[in-house]
């Protein structure tokens, strides 16, 4: 059982023209990945790309795990062409999951676009306790919902148009609901990943109001294992390493 | 088979080092490769005080290589050695300490500091980092301040110390024979070379730093260049380094007039490289029927 091993491509299917959903399962017992982890994928063996790619666990399958992605870059574009069947290394699980909430503690979890990759298998994990806002800006970018069914106590879905879902952010979403909220969520913990603007409103929204928030960041990566210091944050205690100290940091720490 | 090899008084196992700034403190790599079985570990830059490094993004990927601005992030000399050190020694493996300091005298100190540390082998003097502020640079663009420094560095240490030359130079013979002149056991060859990335659609540099250090195979051909100079300019043993992927790769710069070879940006694609290139030497030498890796410096076939 290693960190360091290879998987077997089971399905790497489009779930839309953009994305992708990814099934691997992995020739040896794997390290059991925590919701909000990651893998680092070789995306191509040759010099070009040349470093791995960080991905978010997306969902725990029997003999493995699954990986949405969005379509975006080289790397990304190299991944999606890869067939059923070929072997890939890769690294993982890396980083610190989401912490979970206290039994008397509501869930309000929120993905903005392929944010959903990473808090889908928290979704799961809390066992329709959560409170799930999904946001994008066009309604053809929201996806796995029909996967999601049953999952969550409730689904708020937001998109820019309003061609799903409420129109307006996921921001404005969770202010509504923290303004009438009722009754029902005593204390509330706020878990979030996607675009960087939204984190930084949401984690304003939190600190004002004194609510504890889990944000899953994003930066540049090389190793992925704390080696290189290229992944840094800045937090009230310097800056910190996204693949080792992170990818989840609590909002408060975090110096925008 | 004969691996080991020597950088002046430090003898070596086998001739795979780690370059620095590209392994931590060797702990992040300890669950996937076994430590003990590299020639040296050479730490990430270490400097008296703790150093907060350059804010974000400090690292791009570009073709068949990496830009990176770290900035020299590092936790300082005095908890390497109360949080770090206890961890390295338990390998058989040379701990080799890389540091830098902003004046002559910081260097000087922080060499002091590190030589009379148990289960310190060695010694690196950064003087060739691209991400710090002009006038820094000067410590390994300057033959002059390069033999300044080195020398005062020399007079306080006895432990083997190599220099990190600077790609991004002239001539760098000239800045070797500095080096070797003011008392430098050994050089490493090469640091990265200074670059820059562009996004066309923002007009933004890619780095927060707008330029940073080019590592990877992109520049290995230069490295080999550069190292094939060096070779002719000094008698000293020689750490080649750029680029190294493979096996393969290493024993290019042997034959280019390397004594030992380390690797660096390949940690980060796969982080039991190291180990890999070690066993693809040890196979290559086999295959060729070598018997002394030593044998193989400097043996270029060349006109």
């Amino acid at each position: 059982m290693s960190r360091s091993f290879k998987a077997e491509i089971r399905e790497n299917r489009p779930v839309n023209s953009n994305h992708n959903l990814l099934t691997l399962a992995p020739l040896d017992i794997m390290v059991e990945p925590r919701p909000g982890q990651f893998y680092m994928l070789e995306i191509s063996r040759g010099l070009d790309p040349l470093l791995k790619r960080a991905f978010s666990l997306f969902r725990r399958t029997s003999d493995g795990f699954q990986i949405l992605y969005r379509i975006k870059g080289k790397g990304t574009s190299i991944l999606r062409e890869l067939k059923e069947g070929t072997l890939i290394s890769l690294l993982g699980p890396l980083g610190n999951g989401y912490p979970l909430p206290a039994e008397n503690q509501a869930a309000l979890v929120i993905a903005g676009g392929i944010g959903i990759a990473s808090v889908f298998s928290l979704v799961e994990k809390l066992e329709k306790k959560a409170h799930l806002f999904y946001g994008a800006r066009l309604g053809d970018e929201i996806f796995m919902t029909d996967e999601m069914s049953g999952r969550y106590r409730e689904l708020i879905v937001c998109t820019d148009d309003g061609s799903c879902g409420r129109k307006g952010t996921v921001v404005d979403a969770l202010n509504d609901f923290l303004g009438h909220a009722s009754l029902e969520v005593r204390e509330p913990v706020i878990y979030a990943c996607g675009p960087q603007p939204m984190l930084r409103e949401i984690s304003r929204i939190a600190v004002a109001k004194g609510i504890t928030a889990y944000l899953s960041l994003e930066e540049h990566m090389a190793c992925g294992i704390g080696a290189c210091l290229g992944c840094v944050v800045k937090t009230k205690d310097g800056y910190r390493r996204v693949c080792k100290e992170g990818p989840v940091f609590e909002a408060g720490e975090i110096v925008w | 088979m004969n691996l080991s090899v020597s950088i002046g008084s430090l003898k070596l196992k086998n001739p795979v080092m780690t370059a620095s700034g590209t392994f931590g403190y060797g702990e992040e790599y300890a669950e996937f490769i076994d430590l003990g079985r590299l020639g040296a570990v050479v730490v990430k830059g270490l400097s008296l005080s703790p150093k907060e490094g350059n804010p974000p993004p400090r690292i791009v990927e570009t073709a068949a290589g990496m830009l990176n601005a770290i900035g020299l992030q590092n936790i300082g000399i005095e908890r390497f050695i109360s949080e770090k050190i206890p961890f390295l020694k338990t390998y058989d493996t040379a701990v080799i300490v890389n540091f830098f300091g902003d004046s002559v005298e910081e260097y000087v100190l922080a060499a002091e500091k590190l030589s009379s540390v148990k289960g310190v082998h060695g010694l690196e003097m950064n003087i060739s980092c691209p991400n710090k502020q002009a006038g820094w640079c000067v410590f390994g663009t300057d033959p002059k301040v390069t033999r300044e420094v080195v020398s005062a560095v020399r007079k306080k240490t006895s432990l083997p110390l190599i220099v990190k030359l600077s790609p991004n130079v002239t001539d760098i013979g000239l800045m070797a024979k500095a080096a070797e002149e003011a008392g430098a056991d050994a050089v490493s060859v090469i640091n990265t070379i200074t670059g820059m990335a562009v996004d066309a659609r923002t007009r933004r540099p890619k780095l927060a730093n707008i330029t940073g250090g080019l590592s990877g195979p992109a520049i290995k051909p230069i490295a080999l260049r550069m190292v094939y100079e060096v070779y002719k300019s000094v008698r000293i043993p020689i750490i080649g380094m750029g680029g190294i992927m493979s096996g393969e790769d290493a024993v290019e710069f042997l034959l280019a007039g390397a004594t030992a070879v380390a690797v660096g940006t390949a940690n980060f694609v796969r982080p039991t490289a190291a180990v890999e290139v070690l066993d693809d030497i040890i196979h290559f030498m086999e295959t060729e029927r070598i018997e002394d890796i030593r044998s193989l410096t400097g043996t270029l076939h060349a006109g």
